[in-house]
């Protein structure tokens, strides 16, 4: 199966940090066509094209800017959410480190749509070695003219700021993300006010992942029905995926919504690494559901992953072979949200840390039936009263588990072997 | 704060470093958004980010430094406490799990004989567990400060860290 190269069209063919490189590809033409579109215009675009953001949410984009484009200040900002923490995803960095023009160019259209003039970059810290390029880069798309003031003779301004993180998954819940740009712990607000209407520093802000940006010149240079005839018709477009785990060619792939996982498990990454069978699949990172062997003749797009009580998300795709154990998998999951818990709301605090012990006690042999419950509880109540998606998100790999893996929860409560939870166990 | 928690914020920080420091963020009096910015290159700078550090950012930066014992404690890669030269992190996350990461975690343990979380006596190495290092096609995965290394086996791991410590790095 081959891969359809729309983001990664210019990945290891030009210099990445050359903004000349970028604009003889064509690039920043669809940035010169924005400036002389008027802001509804271009959003009028961008939701004909149907594009969903690709963070996680799936949330149409054009929406998020028509709010801040509605909202009436001087100053707005275009935010780019690179803090790429969903465990298994590297696709924001493929595209930072390997395209960076294609980001800035998708952060100035969305600049010119909302009458922004500055931008920022947050930039995780798990990532040090992709902000020099990111810095040379914006520094190069300056001296082109294709960032700072009077950008391509347009007379429109917009630059950008990069700010790191400093390792923080809730960092990438967007108001988390703009506490800590304003130098505070990044602890998620209460919403409404959205940030379309009050964002960063109190403005209306516009905030989009590294993926769905790099999609904004591509649709603009191209037009919104080229646009929709790739992907489905609920997912239009192409989409990053991070495959890892236990499959013979890991790596980053870009295909059309709507791919076929089986496909790409063994025909694209070439099946399961040193023979082994698979166990199971966690489509979206940890905070994704967990499905079984049976279930994996399924069309990767936003709906139909959510149709089957999962989540595309982010598009990483996590290939768990038979020597794991999926209780063991799933406390690996549950240690990462209780540690990354900012702390400040009670349900996610407390009931990711009680949910950890309780697959804890499982894994220990010494489960029982009514602990089962137990966790199905909680992980409802934190799914519904959790602040944010961080919260909401450590019930989806406990309740897709129990509900796919049954029988594997079942034979540890009967205190049958497990040999990946009973060897080391609390090592 | 309990007696250990305060032992680790009280290390103290020569004053010419402190002046460093200062230097650092007086440039951004009654700016709080440039307190990442400035944590991070002090950190750089001094072992850790204790108290006497704080006192002085607080201070230049004109904001209370219970603000910045807070903003600290919040993010993994900033620390209250001195840390070895060379920062080991080991990624905890799924995608390495699957790949062995536990067989690198041992491996690393028995090479510099201390546990995940402390620090060699010389003051040289930290073990650190960390979420996604973003690197998974390359699990299991550690970054050393700024150096990523992947695909790693316990043999290989060992290898590394001896160029570590031979310094040929």
């Amino acid at each position: 199966m081959e891969e359809m190269r729309i983001l990664l069209r210019n990945k290891d063919k030009i210099n990445p940090t050359s903004a000349q490189d970028y604009i003889q590809t064509g690039g920043y033409e669809a940035l010169r066509k924005a400036l002389s579109m008027d802001g509804q215009e271009i959003i009028d675009t961008l939701k004909a094209a149907g594009l969903r953001g690709r963070g996680g949410a799936g949330f149409p984009t054009h929406m998020k800017m028509q709010f801040a484009k509605n909202a009436e200040d001087d100053v707005k900002y275009v935010v780019c959410n690179a803090d790429e923490g969903e465990p298994g995803t590297n696709k924001d960095r493929v595209l930072l480190t390997t395209d960076p023009n294609s980001v800035f160019e998708g952060m100035a259209i969305a600049a010119k749509a909302i009458g922004a003039h500055k931008g920022f970059i947050y930039l995780r810290a798990e990532y040090p070695y992709v902000f020099p390029i990111l810095k040379e880069a914006i520094e190069n798309a300056r001296a082109a003219r294709c960032l700072g003031d009077d950008i391509l003779g347009s007379g429109f301004s917009f630059d950008i700021e990069i700010h790191s993180g400093a390792g923080a998954y809730v960092c990438g819940e967007e108001t988390a993300l703009f506490e800590s740009i304003e130098g505070h712990r990044g602890e998620p607000r209460y919403r409404p006010p959205f940030p379309g209407t009050k964002g960063l520093f109190g403005k209306p802000t516009l905030l989009n992942n590294v993926e769905t940006l790099a999609n904004f010149a591509p649709i603009l240079r191209n037009g919104p029905d080229w646009f929709r005839k790739i992907g489905s018709e609920g997912s239009p477009g192409t989409k990053l995926f991070t495959i890892c785990g236990n499959v013979n060619h890991r790596g980053v792939y870009e295909f059309p919504m709507g791919v076929n996982l089986k496909e790409i498990i063994y025909d694209v990454c070439g099946g399961i690494a040193e023979g082994k069978g698979l166990l199971a699949v966690q489509t979206g990172g940890s905070s994704g559901a967990i499905i079984n062997a049976t279930q994996i003749d399924l069309p990767l797009d936003i709906d139909h992953v959510s149709a089957s009580g999962g989540r595309l998300g982010c598009g990483t795709i996590l290939v768990i072979d038979d020597t794991n154990c999926i209780v063991d998998i799933v406390r690996n999951n549950l240690d990462f949200f209780r540690s990354e818990s900012c702390g400040q709301c009670t349900p996610c605090r407390e009931g990711g840390t009680h949910l950890y012990e309780l697959i804890c006690k499982i894994c220990d042999g010494k489960g029982t039936l009514r602990d089962m419950d137990t966790i199905v509880d909680l992980a409802n109540t934190m799914r519904i009263t959790a602040l944010c998606g961080l919260g909401h998100s450590t019930a989806v790999p406990v309740l897709t588990s129990l509900q796919n893996f049954r029988e594997v929860y079942e034979s540890h409560l009967d205190g049958d072997y497990c040999p990946v939870c009973g060897k080391d166990w609390g090592n | 704060m309990n007696q250990d928690a305060y032992n680790a914020y009280s290390h103290k920080t020569s004053s010419d470093q402190l002046v460093e420091v200062a230097k650092i963020a007086a440039p951004y009096k009654n700016r709080p958004e440039m307190l990442m910015s400035v944590v991070i290159q002090v950190q750089r700078k001094v072992r850790a980010l204790s108290e006497d550090v704080a006192a002085v950012i607080a201070r230049e930066m004109g904001i209370p430094q219970t603000n910045v014992y807070s903003f600290i404690t919040f993010y993994a890669m900033l620390s209250v406490k001195p840390r070895g030269k060379y920062i080991i992190r080991m990624c905890e996350s799924a995608p390495c799990h699957v790949r062995g990461a536990k067989e690198i975690v041992r491996a690393l343990e028995k090479m510099l004989n201390i546990k995940m979380g402390e620090t060699t006596e010389d003051g040289r190495f930290t073990l650190e567990y960390c979420p996604c290092l973003g690197i998974c096609d390359i699990s299991p995965a550690i970054m050393i400060n700024h150096e990523t290394y992947g695909n790693l086996t316990p043999g290989s791991v060992t290898q590394l860290i001896k160029r570590y410590i031979r310094e040929d790095v």
